[in-house]
């Protein structure tokens, strides 16, 4: 039986029926039409599927989308605004933090954990905080670099 | 990888969603954070015809100080307990426990009640439930009742909670002075769930003599447990290295270690040894400021 639910994806309302087994990843990829959210190893360890959930990084293949009644949810998508890459977006650019892109969505926005909770991380801090993201062909030097020109873009942006 | 096709509940309290696991029993299965149950749901190792959801119930959630006991709802999320200073100051080897379960995003979600009810082998929280003297509150239709941690963990994927039965709370006592508390593991390289775990709590006098040694071992077996031959060669001694080293020989006595991918029984077995002696060293440490 199809349930009614109701969330905020990038700033738009989204509202389905939707069976109750619906993983939160298939409703943003299929439903709402969003691929930018990846599917990995889809058993909560790779972080491809990351998106922001009421302000945390969390792993959409591992919840329901009914679950997510009411939720703020920001995708890879919802992140640029007015055009204008994210800083951390941006700094995947300069500093080539991806090759593939298929894990990139999910790091920037496991990255935007990170930077959020920590602004002026060490190089340790970021490495063990994007534990639960990985890379198979960038490595993650690049990675690790471009988080840290956000953040210090970042930094400078606000003073 | 979908799951199977289940009814979805969310009740707005306790006694509604013990009304329904009542009135569904073996048909239902509870949801905290989900990161243990989706997982299997998806895999199909757990097919539930209905589920219900705890998110919904107010007040399982949140971190408070009840006079010298911590007390953490049972769906506070495993970075609630990592980052919160009531822990941090009162009882810390929760804290860090806490936070070296899963990943960042894991850790958002998945919840302690969620993990300590689920029992999973490999969980990191079972040892240092154990260590530090959990005390497990379960509410059912008549009433509360608590249990112990050394009474909670039956076996594989088992504890004391009954059918009928909702963990609500995790009380925590807060340590005395002159304690020090460490977890340590070695953990899977991929799942970061601990091949073998170890939590060590010391409590030393003035003069350094060990008054108080409690020690979990996670991982190795079908439960964690109470390394009671460490112990017991830790109580009333001074913690030089030779007593450590020798106490923590006896880490696997009573660890109904099992074979499996990661490693044989004696590899798992030298595990424990070497991680219960390493968390005392670290619980010292500590212990001693």
């Amino acid at each position: 039986m199809k349930l009614p639910v109701k969330m905020t994806i990038n700033g738009q309302t989204q509202s389905h029926e939707v069976e109750p087994r619906l993983l939160l990843v298939h409703y943003i990829r299929e439903v709402v039409g969003l691929t930018g959210t990846h599917v990995g190893c889809d058993t909560s360890q790779c972080g491809a599927c990351t998106i922001l959930m009421n302000g945390v990084a969390v792993k959409s293949c591992t919840f329901f989308a009914v679950q997510c009644e009411d939720a703020k949810i920001t995708t890879i998508e919802g992140l640029a605004k007015d055009g204008e890459l994210h800083p951390i977006q941006q700094g995947f650019w300069e500093k080539h933090g991806l090759q593939c892109g298929f894990c990139t969505p999910g790091m920037i926005l496991a990255a935007w954990q990170i930077l959020d909770r920590t602004p002026s991380p060490t190089e340790e801090q970021i490495r063990h905080q994007l534990e639960g993201n990985l890379c198979r062909c960038t490595g993650y030097h690049n990675i690790v670099k471009a988080i840290q020109w956000a953040a210090e873009n970042m930094a400078t942006a606000k003073k | 990888m979908y799951p199977a096709a289940f009814e979805y509940h969310t009740p707005g309290s306790v006694r509604e969603a013990l009304s329904l696991l009542g009135k569904l029993g073996d048909d239902a299965k509870l949801l905290a954070g989900g990161h243990s149950l989706i997982p299997m749901m998806k895999l199909r190792l757990a097919q539930p015809k209905h589920v219900i959801d705890l998110r919904r119930v107010p007040g399982l959630a949140g971190i408070k100080d009840d006079k010298g006991t911590i007390v953490i709802g049972a769906m506070t999320t495993h970075w609630q307990v990592e980052s919160s200073p009531v822990l941090r100051e009162k009882c810390p080897i929760v804290s860090d426990t806490a936070g070296v379960i899963g990943d960042p995003a894991v850790r958002n979600v998945g919840t302690i009640g969620g993990s300590l009810a689920h029992a999973d082998p490999a969980a990191d929280m079972p040892a240092t439930a154990i260590a530090a003297g959990f005390e497990f509150v379960c509410e059912g239709a008549k009433g509360r009742r608590t249990v112990k941690a050394d009474d909670w963990f039956k076996g594989l994927m088992s504890t004391a909670v009954g059918d009928d039965e909702i963990l609500v709370e995790i009380r925590v006592p807060a340590w005395a002075a002159g304690s020090g508390g460490a977890y340590l593991k070695f953990p899977h390289p991929a799942s970061r769930f601990a091949v073998v775990g170890a939590a060590a709590m010391v409590t030393l006098d003035g003069t350094g003599v060990c008054t108080k040694a409690s020690v979990g071992i996670t991982g190795a077996g079908t439960k964690a447990v109470r390394a009671k031959g460490v112990e017991a060669g830790l109580t009333g001694q001074t913690l030089d290295q030779a007593t450590i080293e020798v106490a923590a020989q006896k880490a696997a006595e009573g660890v109904d270690v099992q074979a499996d991918l990661q490693g044989s029984v004696e590899y798992k077995s030298h595990l424990c040894r070497v991680f219960a002696r390493r968390a005392i060293e670290a619980a010292v440490k500590r212990a001693k400021g």
